[in-house]
Parts: C-alpha cells; structure tokens; sequence
C-alpha cells in the first residue's frame, strides 16, 4: 500500500499540469511562466537579500586586510593563503574532522539499531520507545548542552554522587583529555534520535511483501534485516550521513555553551566557526573572519564532494 | 571590572553556563542612533525636554546611579541600556565600532579595555571637556589608567587593589596561625594543609588572566610598552624571567595539587566558595560584593572571611597589584560630546551613588571623597566578620598602585594566556615554554596587525 501511493500521486501530479496548458496554447505557457515567478518571488527576495547579498559581501571582505595599526588595503587572496596555514584554523580543522570520523558513524550506527528494532515491534511500546529516542532532537540544542554540563558538574552532577559513592575522584569529562569524549556523547545523544526517525520512516515505505517473500524463502529477521532493510534504505542513509558531516563540520553550539564551565579547554580557535565568531566579534577582524568562514565553506563543500563520489553507486538520491 | 566577577551577579540565580548562553542572543541594547534621540531607555527620563545620552553600563546598582543623575541634572539627561557585562559588551561595542554607527554616546569599560578601543579612534580625549577639573579626585595611579600622556580617554570609578581573602575556619583547622605574607609562605602554608588532608590552598584559573598578569607585574614584569602617541611601535615582553617565575609558581602548586585549577565564578566555583574548598582567594577589593551576590559568605558560610594583604615576593620592597576597576568613556560616535562629556564625568561621581556603591561592595571606589572619608575608612566590614578591611588592606594597596600599561589587543592576549593557563594546569608546559610561546603569538600577532615590535 504505502510504495504504492506515491507513483499514483506522481504521474497524477504530472498529468494535471499539461490539462490546462493545451487549450490556452503558446500564449498561456507565457503566462504560466510569469505567474512561476511571481509565486517564488517572496522566496527570491528573502533568498537574495538574506542569503546571496551578506555571502557576497563576506566574500568581498575577505579580499581586504585591516590591521589595528594600519588602515584596510586590498589582500586578494593573502587572507586565504594565511588561513590554510593558520595553526588556529588548521587546529580547529583537525578537531573537527577528528570528531566527524568518529561521531557520524557512532551516531548513525544507534539510529540505524534503533530504527530496525523499532521497526520489528509493534504497539504501544514502540511508539514509547519511538518518541523517547526521538525526544533528545526536540530539546533546542542550547538546553541539551545547558543539562548536559550540570550533569558533568564536578560538585553537584550526579557523575559527581555516583564517584562519591564509591569514594573515588569523578572524571571531569569538559578537562582536556575528555571533552573529545564529553562533547561525544552530547552531540550523538542529541542526534540520534532524529536520524533514527529519518530511516524509521525509510523502513516504513518498504513493501512489507518482501518481507513475506524473504521470509516463504526462508531468510531469518537477521539476513531480512542486512540483506533486505539495510541495503533498500541506503539513500536514506546517505542523506543523514551528508546531513551529519555539514553539521559537524560546522560544530559550535555545543563547545560554544559548555566553554564557560570547561576550564578553558574550548579556546577560542576550538573549532573553525568558533575562531570565525572569536575573530570578528571579538578581536575585530572581519575580514580575516570572512575569509576563515568562506575557507571553512569550502572544506565543507570538498567534504561532502568527496563523500558523494565515493558514495555514488549506493545513494541514488544524489546520482 | 572583570566579566567573570560580574557573571557572579547572577550565578546563584542561573547557572554561570547558562548564563554565557543566553548573553550572546541578548536584548540589542539600544538603537544606538547618534542622531536619533534614544527612546528605549531602561530608566526613567525625568526631564523629558534635555538632551538624552545613551549610556552601556553593567554596575548591579546601576539604575540608582542613573536616577540619582537625572535628577540632579536638568540640562542632560542619561538614558541607560545594559549591553552585557564584560567581554559581551565588548564585543557590541567592536561591531558598532566597526560598522561606524550603533554605538552609545558614553561606554562603560575596563582600564586594560581602553587602549584598544582608543587605538581605532572610537574613544574621545576628555581633556578639552574639563576632565582636568576632576583629576583631583583620583589617585595617580588611577589616572593613569585612563590616560595617554595628556590626553583622557575615560573617567575612572571603580579599582580593584588586590588583596588575600581566606578562610578563617581552614585556617584555624589546619594550624595556620597568621596568613602568608610572601609566596614562599604561600606556598608552605598550601602544603601544609595538603599534608593534613586539607582543601586546595587557592586556584589557578585560566579564565581570570588579568590576575595573572597582575602577578607577573607584581613580580616585576611589564609585558607591554604602548603609546598612543607613537602608535605603530609596541614593546613587548612576556618572557621575561618574572613571568616566568610566576607561570611556574602557580604551575607547580597546580600540578602538586596544592591548589585547584577550576575556572572562577562558575557555579561549581561558587559553591566550592561556600563549602570552604579554597583555602584562600587571591582577589580584588570589589571581591566580597560579588561573592555576597552570589550568596557566598550567608548561611553556613557566613563570618568564615578574613582579608589580608597580598603576599609579596619581595617583604622589603611590596608592590601593590590591581584587577578589574571601570571607567566610563565617551564614544566618538556620539553625536553631542559635550553632554557625553557630562555624563561620563558626572555619573557615578556624585555622593549617593558612590556609598550606595561601596555600601553594597559592588565597587571599590577610586574617588578620593570616598577614598578620604572616615565612614569609608572605618568602615567595619560585614563580609570579613567587621574587620576595618578599607583601613588596613585595601586604600594602603591603592594608594600604592602606579597604574599599568596595556596592549591594544587585550583580548588577544588574554585569550592567549588562558590558553597557556589551561596547559600548565595539565603539566603539558612549563613556565618557560609558556612565557616564551606567549611572546612569539604576541609578537606574531602584533607584526600581523601592522605593530613593529620594538
């Protein structure tokens, strides 16, 4: 029923526009044409206004230089060549690639087991299992940091209580060998459960059909689940692993509300976005600030190219 | 003042993360139009018809300050906004510095903030608008601090002479029959307590550079050389051997645990305060105030303080160290300077605000009024269990105080000395190597910046 559906609404959707067309003729394809823009045009506004002009405008400061003793010269590309070999930039760069190898797989890897369990029960159980893996995504990222850092609280978190039980030093999970591990577990809790619902809803539109067929053939829930689940949802997949990398990449919230209460392990070059912020607001270089954003973007964007040429044969949704 | 004595103010109420969450999405602050006359002031407007300046600033007691303004004045009025304490602050004023418009007409900062801000032309020299007339009021010191050879950049209203604060009961528990009166004894008496199972002697906090720098200047550093006057040369010296010996110091006593290494004015800071977790605190006179605010020093931990002054390196030859202290400046973007010039002058310098100021702890008045009264010098301090603290301790560091010489980038380095800070805690660095790849950051920023190092 639920693979069914969609076709149906597709080929209808592609016949209803044609009706109308063939009686106007040319004149009012014209028309038709005109009214496509108006109707994007809100969007245009907002897209070009908010978007296009304040890139331009990042773009255009970041060919300029000013320092605090000199007024502000024309650079080209100096800011960029001086980024990539800014030991700021290159260090956050690192942190953040270090943490993407290992935070994405982690995190899909819970919303893919959670997504195929969820899948196999019915009831309501389920849909309470369902909403509490969920719920983590629901809470704004801030307050999630927020509850987070009382939780790692070394004087009243309850990692604190546990440690004092036993009579031992509770592990500060913000010191500076543990925030990598610290900001793990927030980042995949936080995460988790939207990608879980991503590929739940993958799982949904398969035909359960198949599951009969797999099962008259004799396929047991394992080989139906690595055989049949996982390579049909692989599009989905792909999407929450290009979703995660962008996201990553551009870490900041998190180490951003949990710096205060870290013991200065969140420098202000923590991460990329981090040094940009830090850059302009604080040290007042918007211009190297635009050209560290813009730097950034483009490791993002050759990130995820990279991640989609070696994906294409899987993901169709990009190919 | 320091943003971290002043995210005490609220630390009780929220958590201290909570806090640096919520104040990058504040309230904007004001329009901040030069023009424009401001409207959405915090305050009441007594005189509706007199030219309005529009003033940041973050004292706790700042809307009487105001209101004690306004009435008293019948050609200007203020019109007050609190932009963010601190480094929030700072970093509004900087956009609106940058963008050329959105600043207020009069700015409440830091003494090492100045220099900075001065350097892009968004401060006005005071001088022409009679600051000269209330140079009397203040130490020599303090003057200097807001001043570039003859030119004034702000008016000064509160310091923070640098004393010991510690714990009487600690003390008392663990056998230490006076405090140390030099860093050897310091550091004696820190393991001492260590040895008898005690609490950490003090902290080594990363997020309070300024206080490191006071103590390398205590030491004999002078980690800058800047004038105005001559703006592209800049004198730089943070390797020398006096810091080094103060990174080292405080490293040691943090790697031997003998003191902590948490960040100041957190939550987790605050009720370590009230639980008698530090020993001692090595802190400004504006220290209580806060600490009072964030419910420190009330209930259990209520009469457990006692002040004493700053342990020295040298007993024959003490030098008296400073931390945090505001000013108010007036901006160049303000469209009337003289009113601006009125105000920046006039608040908080008129009697009621300043003992409802030092009453409440909340400043260390810089005003001699204040500073020569006998209410002030007698005055018996509640948080310190009615010890006469002004008399002995505090207006002796003061008036002792030469003033100091910042950078231009305060921000920078700092950010660069709490980085260090976090390092030697680790034992991932030395005293030495810490001076020395401070000076190299600096030195490379400066030159980045269009500075020739002298």
């Amino acid at each position: 029923m639920v693979s069914t559906t969609p076709p149906t609404a597709l080929s209808a959707g592609a016949v209803v526009p044609d009706t109308p067309a063939a009686p106007g003729g040319r004149r009012g394809s014209a028309r038709r044409h005109w009214v496509g823009w108006f109707f994007i045009l809100p969007f245009l506004v907002v897209f070009l206004a908010f978007l296009v002009a304040p890139l331009a405008y990042a773009g255009y400061l970041s060919l300029y230089t000013k320092g605090l003793a000199t007024g502000t010269t024309f650079a080209g590309i100096d800011n960029y060549k001086r980024a990539f070999t800014d030991p700021s930039f290159l260090h956050g760069l690192w942190f953040v690639l270090k943490f993407s190898l290992v935070v994405i797989p982690l995190q899909v890897f819970v919303a893919l087991a959670a997504a195929l369990l969820l899948d196999e029960i019915v009831g309501r159980l389920a849909r309470f299992a369902r909403l509490i893996i969920f719920l983590p995504y629901a809470i704004p990222v801030v307050l999630g940091s927020l509850m987070w850092g009382f939780l790692y609280s070394p004087s009243f978190g309850p990692i604190e209580q546990i440690s004092t039980l036993f009579n031992v030093q509770a592990p500060f999970l913000l010191s500076q060998g543990n925030i990598f591990y610290g900001l793990l577990n927030v980042v995949t809790w936080q995460w988790a459960g939207y990608y879980m619902i991503i590929i739940y809803a993958a799982l949904q539109g398969i035909d359960t059909s198949i599951y009969e067929a797999a099962r008259t053939d004799g396929a047991t829930a394992r080989q139906i689940a690595f055989r049949i689940k996982i390579p049909m949802i692989t599009p989905a997949l792909a999407l929450i692993l290009v979703f995660a990398l962008i996201g990553t990449l551009q870490f900041f919230v998190e180490p951003k509300v949990l710096g205060p209460i870290a013991n200065g392990t969140v420098t202000p070059d923590f991460t990329p976005n981090i040094y940009a912020v830090t850059l302009a607001l604080q040290y007042a270089q918007f211009n190297y600030a635009s050209a560290i954003s813009f730097s950034l973007g483009f490791v993002v964007f050759l990130a995820v190219a990279i991640f989609m040429f070696v994906t294409r044969k899987r993901g169709s949704l990009f190919t | 003042m320091r943003l971290t004595k002043t995210l005490s103010v609220v630390a009780p109420v929220v958590l201290a993360l909570g806090l640096a969450a919520c104040s990058g999405g504040g309230d904007d602050g004001g329009s901040g139009g030069t023009a424009a006359k401001p409207t959405n002031c915090t305050n009441k407007i007594v005189k509706e018809d007199a030219p309005r300046v529009l003033v940041w600033a973050w004292y706790p007691n700042m809307a009487k300050v105001v209101d004690n303004f306004n009435n008293q004045h019948t050609d200007v009025q203020v019109c007050w906004t609190n932009a963010g304490q601190g480094q929030d602050e700072y970093s509004k004023f900087q956009t609106a510095v940058s963008a050329k418009k959105g600043a207020p007409d009069v700015v409440m900062l830091e003494a090492d903030q100045l220099v900075g801000f001065e350097i892009q032309d968004a401060l006005v020299d005071l001088s022409p608008y009679g600051a000269n007339d209330v140079k009397k009021n203040f130490s020599e010191g303090a003057w200097k601090d807001v001043s570039q050879g003859d030119k004034v950049y702000a008016a000064p209203i509160d310091g923070g002479p640098m004393a010991l604060i510690y714990r009487t009961d600690v003390f008392a528990k663990y056998g230490i029959t006076k405090p140390p009166t030099t860093w050897a004894e310091y550091a004696e008496d820190a393991a001492k307590v260590k040895a008898a199972g005690g609490p950490p002697f003090g902290d080594f906090a990363s997020n309070v550079p300024a206080v490191t720098t006071a103590l390398m200047i205590q030491k004999g550093a002078t980690p800058f050389q800047y004038d105005l006057a001559d703006k592209q040369n800049i004198g730089i010296k943070v390797d020398d051997q006096a810091t080094k010996d103060v990174l080292n110091y405080w490293a040691d006593l943090s790697t031997k645990k003998l003191i902590g290494k948490e960040d100041q004015f957190t939550t987790d800071y605050v009720a370590g305060m009230v639980g008698g977790k530090y020993a001692t605190y090595v802190s400004a006179a504006w220290a209580p105030g806060y600490l009072t605010g964030a419910g420190v020093g009330n209930g259990s931990s209520k009469g457990k303080f006692a002040v004493a002054p700053l342990p020295q390196w040298d007993p024959a030859s003490p030098v008296s160290v400073n931390w945090g202290g505001s000013a108010f400046a007036v901006t160049s973007q303000a469209s009337d300077k003289a009113a601006a010039a009125k105000v920046a002058l006039g608040l908080y310098a008129d009697e009621a605000s300043l003992t409802d100021g030092w009453k409440t702890q909340t400043i260390f008045p810089l005003n001699q009024s204040v500073l020569k009264s006998d209410e002030f010098i007698n005055a018996k301090v509640d948080f310190f269990s009615g010890q006469t603290a002004n008399k002995d301790i505090y207006i002796p560091a003061e008036n002792a105080y030469k003033g100091a010489v910042y950078s231009p980038f305060t921000v920078y380095y700092y950010a660069q000395l709490q980085a260090q800070i976090v390092k030697l805690n680790a034992g991932q660095t030395t005293g030495d190597k810490a001076a020395t790849d401070l000076q190299n950051a600096l030195v490379t920023y400066a030159k980045s910046q269009g500075f020739t190092v002298k």
